[in-house]
C-alpha cells in the first residue's frame, strides 16, 4: 500500500535532481509539490483509503512531502550558488594588478617639519609669531646686542641690500624684539618661525636660505631649568622617547648663559658615526636666557623679567629624522626628492 | 686655536687624563673640535731617542754613510742612511747628535712615498752593507713632509727613552666662540682648566735682566689718537744674533700652527700665543737711519687720507683715514694691529730690535682688516679685543726670551704710554639673581668658589650679595648674567634640573594669518597638489621673462636688491612667485611628462616711503601634462588645461567659504590670448589664471604643450574669508529634478546664464550645474547649447510638479528676454 508511495519519492527525487536550471526546477515544483502535483494529489489521496490504512498513508506521505519540499529548498539554493558562482568566474580579476592610481598631493618637507613643531610647542602654550625676512640692521643685531662692528657679528654671514641699514635676517631672533615690543608687559610664549639667509656658498651642507623656528618665553619666573625643561620634552616628542640630551656652555650675544644643545646621534645611538662625526652627540639647536640687554630693548625690565630663547632649523631637523644628506633638495623641488614625503 | 698638551701642562696641572679633559672644556664652551695626537702610535720599544756617535762612510757610495746610534744599552747599532745633514759628521771621530731611533719591526711612514704610507723596518742591506735599523726624518714619523734630513734632536733628549714619551704629545684643536678670545693664548686656556679640573695654576716667570741705558733714552712714543690706542709699550733690545729659535720652541709654534721663522719673530709669536697679546718688532737701526740718526719717535696715528706704505709682504697699500697706523717721524712703519711695514722689517742684519706690545681698539682693527683684507694672527686677537694690562707682562716676556735665546741685552725699563688706563669692572651680584636665572640655590661662598678659580675677586658686601670684579683678561664680563654664566659653566650646565614651566601661561592668541595659509596648503594637496618652496633670491631677467617682448623700453620694476650677491644668479628678492614655480615645473617636466604644484610664500615690493619693503604672500599654480598618467586602467585622457586649474581655484574658494567669485576675460602678457582669466572677488583684483602664453613657455624652457597657471594675490584673497559660516539644514522634503537645454549666442558667457537661471529660479531653485556645452547642427552657426540639470526642492513640503513647470517656464523666459535664449527641442 505504501509502495507507491516510495516509488513517487524516489521518481521525485530523481527528477529533482536532473532539474539543471531554475526553469526545470520550477517545472519540478509544479509537477510535484504544486496545486495539482503528484505529491498533492497523493495526499488527496488519503481521503479515499480504509480508515485502517489511513494513519500509517498519512503519516508516510507528509513525511514524503516534508523530504521533497526540504530538498527542493537545498536543490534551489545548490542552483543559485552555482550559477553565482558561474557569474563571479566571469568577473574575477587579478588583484596583484595595481589599484586605480590616486594622485595624493603633498606638503612641502619643511611645511611638514615646521607643522610638526608648531604641533609640539602648542601643546606647551607656545604660540606662532611671525616677522619679515628684510630687517633692518638694528632688529638683527643692534638690538640684539651686537652693537655695529661687534666681533660676534662674524658668527653671521649677512646678505645686505642696496639700501643702507637693510638687510636678508640673518636669523629668526630680530622677531625675539618684535614678539616683546608687540607683548609687553604680558608674558611671552611664542615660537618663530621663518626663511633666514645666509651669504654662504651652497653646498651639500649649506644653503643660503633656510627655515628657522625660535622659541621665547618671558615672564616673572623663568629660568635655566626651565629652558632645559622645556627643550628636553621638545626634543623626545620631535625624536623619540629616551632620547639623551645635554647642555653645553655656547656663545651666543642674545642669551646669557648660552647653550648649544646636543642629542644623542639618532643614527648610532651614540656610538659614533660619520652622521655626528664620531662624538656621539648632535647638535639640534642653540638656547640661552635671554640677555638682560635684550629685554630691555623689547621692553622688559630684566630686574623683574627673565626669560629663555632657543633656536632650531626644521631642515637640519628633517635631514637628520630622514637621512637626507644634501640641504640642496630641499629648494631644488625635485618632485622625486618632495614626494617620498608622507 | 690649537693648544699643545704639553705646552698646557707648563701652566696648570692637568689632574685628568686626555678624554675627559676634552669632554669637560667642551661642556664648558671651549669646544675640542678635534685632537691631534702626535706619536701615539710609535711603538714605545723600536722607537726611542738614540745618539749618533760616529758618522762613518759608506765604503761603497758616496751618498751614504753609516751611522753608529747608541740607544741606551751597551751596544751600538750601525745603520745605513742618506740623510744630508749627517754628512758634515763623516769622518769626525766621536760625535753626539740625539735622534729619532727606530729598530728593526717598527712602523714608520715611507719617506721615499708621496703622502703618509705606512711600512714596516725590516733587515735589509744596501750596497752591501746589512743595516736593520733608522735615523728617523720628521716625515718618517709623521711629524711633518720634511724628508730633507733626519730629525736632529736638543742635546738634552734623554737617550734610549721611548720617543713617545719624549716627542709624543696631544693637540687640542679649539672651537672658540667670539667671547671667549681670552681663550686664543696657552694661558687663556690653562686658566680654564684650572678652574674646571681643579689644577693648580703656574704663570711663566716674567722678570727679566735688564742693562745699559735706559729705554727711554732710546726712542719715544707719542699716541695721536688714544680712542683708537690705550696704550703703547716700547722695549729695546740690543745686539741680538738673529738665527733659528730652539726645537723646542719651534716644536711648539708648529703645533699650534705657526712657521717658525727666526728667533726674534719666532718669540713674538711664542709670546703671543702664550699670554694672547700680539707682538711686533722693528729693526732698531733702521728706525735710527729713518730718523736722520736721531733717538726714533713712535707715533700712533691714523692715516693721512692717501698715505701708502709697503707691508712685509710685499703690497704696497694706499690707506684711509680710518687706518690706524704706526709711524715714525719719516711716515708709516706698520699697520697698526695687522701687519708691519716691509722697510723696518727684521732680517739676518738685525742687531737692535724694538719691540712693540700695544693696545689697539678692535673695532678699528677689524676694519682695516676687513678693509684690507689681511687677517693675521695679530688681527685676529686685536679684533676681538684685548685687555691694556697685557702688554706690560709680554713685553717683559719677549724681551727676556730674546735675551736668552738670541743673546741681547735688555735697555732698562720700557717706553710706556698708557693714556688711557682701564678702569676696573665690579658688578655686584645677589644669590637671588643667581636663583632667579638658574633655578638653583648657591651660597655666597660656594658662589665665590665658583668664580675665584676664573680669578674673579669676590666680597661679600651683604648677607646676600657679592662684589665682583673682573680680571684684566675678561673683557666679556659686564653684567650679573655674565658671571651667572660663569658660575653655571663652572658648577656644570649637565648639574642644572631639568624643569618643566611653571610661569602664568601667557594670554593665547589665534595666528588667522598662519591657520588660513595653512587651510590654503591643504586644500591644495587635496585637489592632488605638490608643495613647492623655491627661493625668495632671483635675478630680475628671469622675472622679465614673464612678460614677453617688453624689450628694454619698459620701466623694471623696484626690488630689494643684495649688495653682496653670492652668485649672478640671486641678486634680488623676488616680486613674483609665478616665475620661480615655472623654473621648478620646468625642471621637473624634463623627468616627468605631469607636474602639478604649487607655492604659497612672500614676494617683497619695495615701499617708496618706508625703509623696508612690503612683503605680501602670493598663490602660484602650475598645472601641465596629461591628466592621467599612463595607465592599464586608464584611457588616453588630453592633457591639463585651464578647466583643470579653474576647478582646483573653484575648489580652494569653496573651501575658504569665499563667494562672490567673478571669472572675467582678461589679457596679461603671461597668458595665451583667450584662454585666461582675471579673478575678481566683488571690486578686487585676486590674480590671474590661465594658460602661459606661448612666448613664456619658451622662455621658461617648457615643453610646447598647455601649462595652466595661476598667479593669486593671497592677501587679498585671505582678507574675504568669512570669520564664520552657517550651516543650512537639510530639506526632509524630496527634490524634484528637471534638465533644461537652451540654445544662445556664441558671445554669451555661460556664466551669465547661469546668474538669469538662479536668479529667475527663486529660492526653491537649489542648484543649476551646467553638463554640456553642444555646437553643431541643429544648433545653428553662432550658436551654442548649455544644458543644465536644474534641481528644485522646498525646505517645507513636496513640491508640486505644477509648480517645477512655472519655475522652470519663468526661467525660460527670462533668458529668452535677457540673452535671447531658445529652449531646444
Amino acid at each position: 500500500m505504501l509502495e507507491p508511495l516510495n516509488q513517487l519519492e524516489e521518481e521525485a527525487r530523481a527528477a529533482l535532481e536532473a532539474a539543471a536550471d531554475p526553469g526545470a526546477l520550477a517545472a519540478w515544483r509544479t509537477t510535484y509539490l504544486g496545486r495539482r502535483g503528484k505529491v498533492t494529489e497523493a495526499v488527496k489521496a488519503l481521503a479515499t483509503l480504509p480508515a485502517a490504512e489511513r494513519p500509517a498513508y498519512g503519516r508516510r506521505v507528509n513525511e514524503i512531502k516534508e523530504a521533497l519540499e526540504a530538498a527542493y529548498e537545498a536543490r534551489a539554493e545548490a542552483l543559485r550558488q552555482a550559477s553565482l558562482a558561474q557569474a563571479w568566474v566571469a568577473d574575477q580579476v587579478d588583484v596583484t594588478l595595481p589599484g586605480r592610481p590616486i594622485r595624493p598631493g603633498r606638503l612641502h618637507p619643511s611645511t611638514q617639519t615646521l607643522r610638526e613643531i608648531y604641533r609640539i610647542f602648542a601643546e606647551m602654550g607656545f604660540q606662532v609669531y611671525r616677522s619679515r625676512d628684510v630687517e633692518t640692521d638694528e632688529m638683527n643685531f643692534t638690538l640684539l646686542n651686537m652693537p655695529p662692528h661687534h666681533p660676534a657679528r662674524d658668527m653671521w654671514d649677512t646678505f645686505y641690500t642696496t639700501r643702507p641699514g637693510v638687510i636678508l635676517r640673518t636669523h629668526t631672533s630680530p622677531g625675539q624684539i618684535r614678539a616683546m615690543r608687540d607683548y609687553c608687559p604680558e608674558p611671552i610664549r611664542v615660537i618663530l618661525p621663518g626663511m633666514c639667509y645666509r651669504y654662504e656658498q651652497i653646498t651639500a651642507r649649506s644653503e643660503i636660505m633656510f627655515n628657522q623656528v625660535e622659541g621665547l618665553a618671558v615672564g616673572r619666573n623663568i629660568t635655566m631649568a626651565n629652558l632645559k625643561g622645556t627643550i628636553v620634552d621638545f626634543a623626545r616628542r620631535m625624536f623619540g622617547e629616551g632620547r639623551r640630551v645635554r647642555f653645553r656652555a655656547s656663545h651666543f650675544p642674545f642669551t646669557e648663559p648660552s647653550a648649544e644643545v646636543d642629542m644623542d646621534c639618532i643614527l648610532c645611538g651614540g656610538k659614533g658615526c660619520r652622521v655626528c662625526k664620531y662624538t656621539g652627540w648632535l647638535e639640534i639647536m642653540g638656547s640661552g636666557m635671554v640677555h638682560p640687554v635684550v629685554l630691555k630693548n623689547g621692553g622688559y625690565d630684566p630686574d623683574v623679567y627673565s626669560g629663555f630663547a632657543f633656536g632650531m632649523g626644521p631642515e637640519r631637523i628633517a635631514m637628520l629624522k630622514h637621512g637626507i644628506e644634501d640641504i640642496r633638495y630641499f629648494w631644488a623641488n625635485d618632485l622625486r626628492f618632495l614626494q617620498q614625503f608622507g | 686655536m690649537k693648544v699643545p698638551i704639553s705646552w698646557l701642562k707648563e701652566y696648570v696641572e692637568i689632574p685628568i687624563p686626555l678624554e675627559p679633559l676634552a669632554e669637560r672644556l667642551t661642556m664648558a664652551g671651549l669646544e675640542v673640535a678635534a685632537i691631534e695626537r702626535i706619536g701615539d702610535w710609535w711603538d714605545r720599544d723600536r722607537i726611542v731617542v738614540g745618539e749618533v756617535v760616529e758618522v762613518r762612510p759608506h765604503p761603497n757610495a758616496d751618498r751614504l754613510v753609516l751611522a753608529r746610534v747608541a740607544y741606551g744599552g751597551p751596544e751600538v747599532e750601525e745603520c745605513v742612511t742618506g740623510a744630508p745633514n749627517l754628512f758634515p759628521y763623516k769622518g769626525r771621530g766621536r760625535v753626539s747628535l740625539k735622534v729619532a731611533f727606530a729598530m728593526e719591526g717598527a712602523e714608520l711612514y715611507d719617506g721615499h712615498q708621496e703622502g703618509f704610507v705606512k711600512t714596516r723596518l725590516k733587515p735589509t742591506k744596501i750596497r752591501g752593507v746589512p743595516s736593520r735599523a733608522m735615523v728617523c726624518s720628521e716625515k718618517e714619523l709623521g711629524l711633518s713632509e720634511d724628508h730633507e734630513g733626519i730629525l736632529i734632536l736638543p742635546d738634552d733628549a734623554p737617550v734610549g727613552v721611548p720617543l713617545a714619551d719624549y716627542l709624543g704629545d696631544a693637540v687640542l684643536d679649539l672651537d672658540l666662540t667670539p667671547n671667549l678670545a681670552r681663550c686664543l693664548s696657552v694661558i687663556g686656556v690653562a686658566r680654564e682648566v684650572a678652574a674646571l679640573t681643579g689644577g693648580r695654576l703656574r704663570y711663566p716667570d716674567t722678570s727679566w735682566r735688564t742693562e745699559g741705558p735706559p729705554a727711554a733714552d732710546l726712542a719715544r712714543v707719542q699716541i695721536a689718537d688714544p680712542e683708537l690706542c690705550a696704550r703703547y709699550i716700547a722695549t729695546l733690545i740690543r745686539g741680538v744674533q738673529i738665527g733659528p729659535s730652539p726645537y723646542w720652541m719651534q716644536s711648539r709654534l708648529r703645533k699650534a700652527g705657526m712657521r717658525p721663522i727666526n728667533n726674534v719673530v719666532d718669540i713674538t709669536n711664542y709670546v703671543m700665543l702664550e699670554w694672547g697679546q700680539p707682538l711686533h718688532a722693528f729693526d732698531y737701526d733702521k728706525l735710527v737711519a729713518r730718523a736722520g740718526g736721531d733717538i726714533p719717535t713712535i707715533i700712533v696715528r691714523r692715516a693721512r687720507p692717501g698715505e701708502t706704505m709697503t707691508t712685509l709682504d710685499g703690497i704696497a697699500r694706499t690707506f684711509t683715514e680710518d687706518t690706524l697706523l704706526i709711524c715714525d717721524t719719516a711716515g708709516p712703519i706698520a699697520v697698526a694691529g695687522v701687519m708691519g711695514g716691509l722697510e723696518t722689517e727684521i732680517d739676518d742684519g738685525t742687531r737692535n730690535i724694538l719691540l712693540e706690545a700695544a693696545n689697539f681698539d678692535f673695532i678699528s682693527i677689524r676694519r682695516t682688516t676687513q678693509a684690507l683684507k689681511l687677517p693675521s694672527e695679530a688681527s685676529l686677537r686685536f679684533g676681538k679685543g684685548i685687555h691694556p694690562a697685557l702688554a706690560e707682562p709680554a713685553a717683559r716676556r719677549a724681551s727676556e726670551l730674546m735675551r736668552v735665546l738670541a743673546q741681547g741685552t735688555l735697555a732698562q725699563g720700557m717706553v710706556d704710554a698708557y693714556p688711557r688706563p682701564a678702569a676696573p669692572v665690579v658688578i655686584s651680584l645677589t644669590t637671588s639673581e643667581v636663583e632667579r636665572n638658574l633655578g638653583l640655590s648657591f651660597s655666597l661662598a660656594e658662589i665665590a668658589g665658583f668664580l675665584e678659580p676664573l680669578e674673579f675677586r669676590c666680597e661679600p658686601v651683604a648677607a646676600d650679595t657679592l662684589r665682583v670684579t673682573v680680571p684684566d683678561h675678561r673683557l666679556d664680563c659686564q653684567y650679573p648674567a655674565d658671571l651667572i654664566e660663569e658660575i653655571a659653566r663652572v658648577y656644570g650646565y649637565d648639574r642644572i634640573p631639568v624643569i618643566e614651566l611653571a610661569d602664568r601661561l601667557p594670554p593665547q592668541r589665534a595666528n588667522r594669518a598662519l591657520e588660513l595659509e595653512e587651510k590654503v596648503r591643504d586644500v591644495l594637496v587635496g585637489c592632488g597638489l605638490q608643495e613647492v618652496i623655491t627661493y625668495s633670491l632671483t635675478h630680475p631677467a628671469r622675472e622679465a621673462a614673464l612678460i614677453p617682448g617688453q624689450g628694454g623700453e619698459a620701466q623694471p620694476p623696484a626690488y630689494v636688491t643684495i649688495a653682496n650677491p653670492i652668485s649672478p644668479e640671486r641678486v634680488v628678492m623676488r616680486r613674483s612667485l609665478l616665475a620661480s614655480v615655472l623654473e621648478a615645473a620646468a625642471a621637473n617636466l624634463r623627468f616627468q611628462p605631469r607636474v602639478t604644484i604649487f607655492e604659497v610664500g612672500k614676494v617683497f615690493i619695495p615701499a617708496p616711503d618706508a625703509e623696508l619693503p612690503d612683503e605680501p604672500r602670493r598663490l602660484a599654480i602650475v598645472m601641465t601634462g596629461p591628466r592621467q598618467d599612463r595607465h592599464w586602467l586608464a584611457s588616453a585622457e588630453p592633457d591639463l588645461d585651464f578647466f583643470d586649474l579653474k576647478g582646483v581655484v573653484e575648489a580652494l574658494l569653496e573651501r575658504l567659504h569665499v563667494t562672490g567669485a567673478c571669472y572675467e576675460p582678461a589679457d596679461h602678457p603671461s597668458f595665451q590670448p583667450g584662454r585666461t582669466a582675471r579673478l575678481r572677488l566683488g571690486e578686487t583684483e585676486i590674480g590671474f589664471l590661465g594658460e602661459v602664453h606661448p612666448r613664456v613657455r619658451e622662455a621658461f624652457d617648457l615643453p610646447e604643450r598647455r601649462v595652466a597657471a595661476a598667479d593669486l594675490d593671497l592677501e587679498a584673497l585671505l582678507s574675504r574669508v568669512p570669520p564664520g559660516w552657517r550651516v543650512e539644514p537639510i530639506s526632509v522634503y524630496p527634490a524634484v529634478l528637471q534638465d533644461l537645454a537652451v540654445v544662445v549666442a556664441e558671445e554669451v558667457p555661460a556664466a551669465r546664464v547661469r546668474d538669469l537661471i538662479l536668479e529667475a529660479g527663486g529660492f526653491l531653485l537649489k542648484e543649476a550645474r551646467l553638463f554640456d556645452v553642444y555646437r553643431g547642427e541643429p544648433v545653428p552657426p553662432g550658436k551654442k547649447s548649455l544644458a543644465y540639470a536644474l534641481t528644485f526642492q522646498a525646505p517645507d513640503k513636496t513640491l508640486h510638479e505644477a509648480i517645477v513647470a512655472r519655475q522652470v517656464q519663468r526661467i525660460v523666459q527670462r533668458l529668452r528676454q535677457e540673452v535671447g535664449a531658445e529652449l531646444r527641442g
